[in-house]
């Protein structure tokens, strides 16, 4: 296998032993996709230029023996929600096109300081809603495995550009289940960490109460790498911890003997595709065999989850979204009228389901509904949260599936929005309880599409998700068609 | 839970989004359904609950920083963005006569 098909710390080590440099992987990577990404299309642009100068730098750092840590010399890509400082940052939409941000996102500034390469912006749902990517104003992703079918999303190109082997690795955002669920339709690891856990400045904001930034690789070892690059305490984010990060890297050396899993018995019903639970118990069984405890839990508010996403997520959206209004940045419609020209400039600028998302947002927080919408579905959302808090006294990490189904058809669900929120049941309760979860794969349906475990842990203990999830991932990586007919 | 034009209409208005007559029918339905979907929520006992606002970290939050006058981005770096701009300030149509 060629290196710069390996897995991300895999890659690493190579740079590491220097019998790989920044600057050949670099070229493989954007050779790579220059030849696939024509059917893909994981990228809305790329950063060639900035990279090559990047790898070069980089190449004299490892030649010196100065490297800045395992990323250095490494190509990364980004969800274009980051601010990156002179280049343009769409969201995925058309209101921002042509926006070029004047500073970076903190997680940009922490990844050129750790020396990553990075190589573009990836396709994303506009603003990072959606779970299909086909709400992208630039066309939609398509999944590596299978072109017809959706990569998932909102991180749809984040999870297609690692799964393609495009990069090695790749970071999005997670409000609902952004990383999560492409990463297990598209058969690699993704991350969302603890709420505050990774600072938000410079992300564009969706839902701030639920909104996190987290990596995606093929292996677990390298979704380590990247998250101890960008964790931490940011000053620019007051929602951000001052708690230090730990070496992640380090603690899945530590295995899994002893550790109890529990296994809510609500995310095994109604709407479960056979073969996934079929795949998602193999991996209990093999977590089973590695000495972990087993314990069946009850998470018995979590049925309430989406409908409380929904409402919480589409207030703070209608709210966050309301800086759009063709004044200082981005998209302005001609008109002579101050509000004629914010309303226009909106409808003109924001796509079908971003509206939709504001009205129902808007609507929950209109006088007279506040009570029973908004302020109900936040106290739903103690509930949601007591539920794992009561679960961890006895459990150190919660395993269920990461989607109900493996990956569904371009157009499948687009008429129909409640079909595609209900593709977030089981990935929305650790955003509404601020917790930790990592997808990983666990095998393939008949169809030969990725199946995707979920690991949810306690609050600020992203140590013991990596430990399990490097214990259930497979040991190899198999390739999707595609970049195997090379 | 059935929600019908008018009201369309005028939460469009709240949120500042022009619709097209074709829009308002579509989104009347379709919020309408996930309304529909959400009403479970009503059945829900939160009876002496509190609301969860904030799902973070609140034993190492963050510090506040001292209130200093630190520099920003240059105004010409900002005004750079906007769709008009007279390089003092940005324009928009007038709001007084």
């Amino acid at each position: 296998m060629t290196p710069d098909l390996l897995p991300l710390s895999q890659v690493s080590d190579a740079l590491a032993a220097r019998t790989l440099s920044p600057e050949a992987l670099l070229e493989a990577s954007l050779s790579r996709i220059r030849s696939l990404d024509g059917k893909v299309h994981a990228f809305l642009r790329l950063t060639s230029d900035e990279a090559s100068a990047a790898a070069k730098a980089s190449g004299q750092r490892r030649a010196a023996g100065k490297a800045l840590g395992p990323l250095d010399g490494i190509p990364i890509a980004l969800k274009d929600i980051f601010c990156m400082s002179g280049v343009e940052t769409t969201c995925g939409s058309k209101i921002l096109r042509g926006y070029v941000p004047p500073y970076d996102a903190t997680v940009v500034r922490k990844l050129k300081q750790a020396g990553a390469v990075i190589v573009g912006k990836l396709n994303m749902d506009e603003f990072a809603m959606g779970s299909s990517t086909e709400n992208s104003a630039f066309g939609p992703t398509m999944n590596p495995w299978d072109l017809a079918r959706t990569p998932g999303g909102s991180s749809g190109g984040s999870a297609a550009a690692v799964a393609a082997r495009m990069v090695p690795g790749a970071f999005g955002t997670d409000t609902g289940g952004s990383i999560r669920q492409p990463a297990a339709l598209v058969g690699c690891a993704g991350l969302k960490p603890t709420y505050g856990r990774v600072s938000r400045y410079g992300v564009i904001a969706f839902a701030s109460s639920l909104d996190q930034v987290g990596p995606f690789a093929q292996d677990v070892r390298g979704v380590a790498l990247l998250l101890a690059a960008v964790a931490g305490f940011d000053e620019n984010d007051q929602t951000s911890s001052t708690r230090p990060v730990p070496d992640y890297a380090k603690a899945l050396d530590l295995g899994t003997r002893g550790l109890r899993i529990g296994v809510p018995r609500e995310y095994f019903g109604e709407g479960l595709a056979p073969e996934v639970e079929k795949a998602v118990r193999g991996g209990i069984e093999k977590l089973r065999g590695l000495g972990c405890e087993i314990r069946e839990i009850s998470l018995p508010n979590s049925p309430h989850a989406i409908a409380t996403y929904y409402l919480v997520a589409t207030a703070e959206a209608s709210s966050n979204l309301a800086r759009y209004d063709g004044v200082r940045y981005g998209h302005r419609a001609q008109a002579t009228q101050l509000l004629e020209m914010y309303e226009r400039t909106r409808a003109e600028g924001f796509g079908a389901e971003v509206k939709r998302r504001i009205m129902l947002g808007t609507y929950a927080l209109s006088a007279g509904y506040y009570d029973a919408y908004y302020l109900k579905a936040q106290k739903v959302r103690t509930l949601i949260r007591r539920d794992f808090d009561r679960a961890f006294e006895s459990v150190d990490a919660v395993l269920s599936p990461t989607s109900p189904t493996t990956a569904f058809r371009l157009g499948e669900k687009m008429d129909d929005p409640l079909a595609m929120y209900l593709n977030d049941v089981y990935t929305v309760p650790a955003n509404l309880a601020g917790l930790p979860g990592i997808s990983v794969p666990c095998g393939f349906d008949s169809r030969r599409l990725p199946i995707g475990l979920q690991l949810i842990g306690r609050p600020f203990d992203e140590e013991t998700l990596l430990r399990v999830a490097h214990a259930v991932e497979p040991a190899g990586h198999p390739l999707p068609p595609l970049v195997e007919g090379r | 839970m059935a929600i019908d034009r008018a009201q369309v209409r005028h939460v469009a208005r709240l949120a500042r989004l022009a619709l097209s007559s074709e829009e308002e029918e579509r989104f009347a339905a379709q919020l309408g359904h996930v309304l529909e979907y959400i009403e479970r929520l009503q059945a829900v006992d939160v009876e002496g609950v509190e609301p969860l606002g904030f799902a973070g970290d609140t034993s190492a939050a963050a510090p506040l920083r001292d209130d200093v006058v630190r520099p920003s981005l240059p105004r010409e770096t900002v005004l750079a963005q906007a769709p008009q701009q007279n390089g003092e300030a940005f324009v928009v149509p007038r709001i007084i006569e």
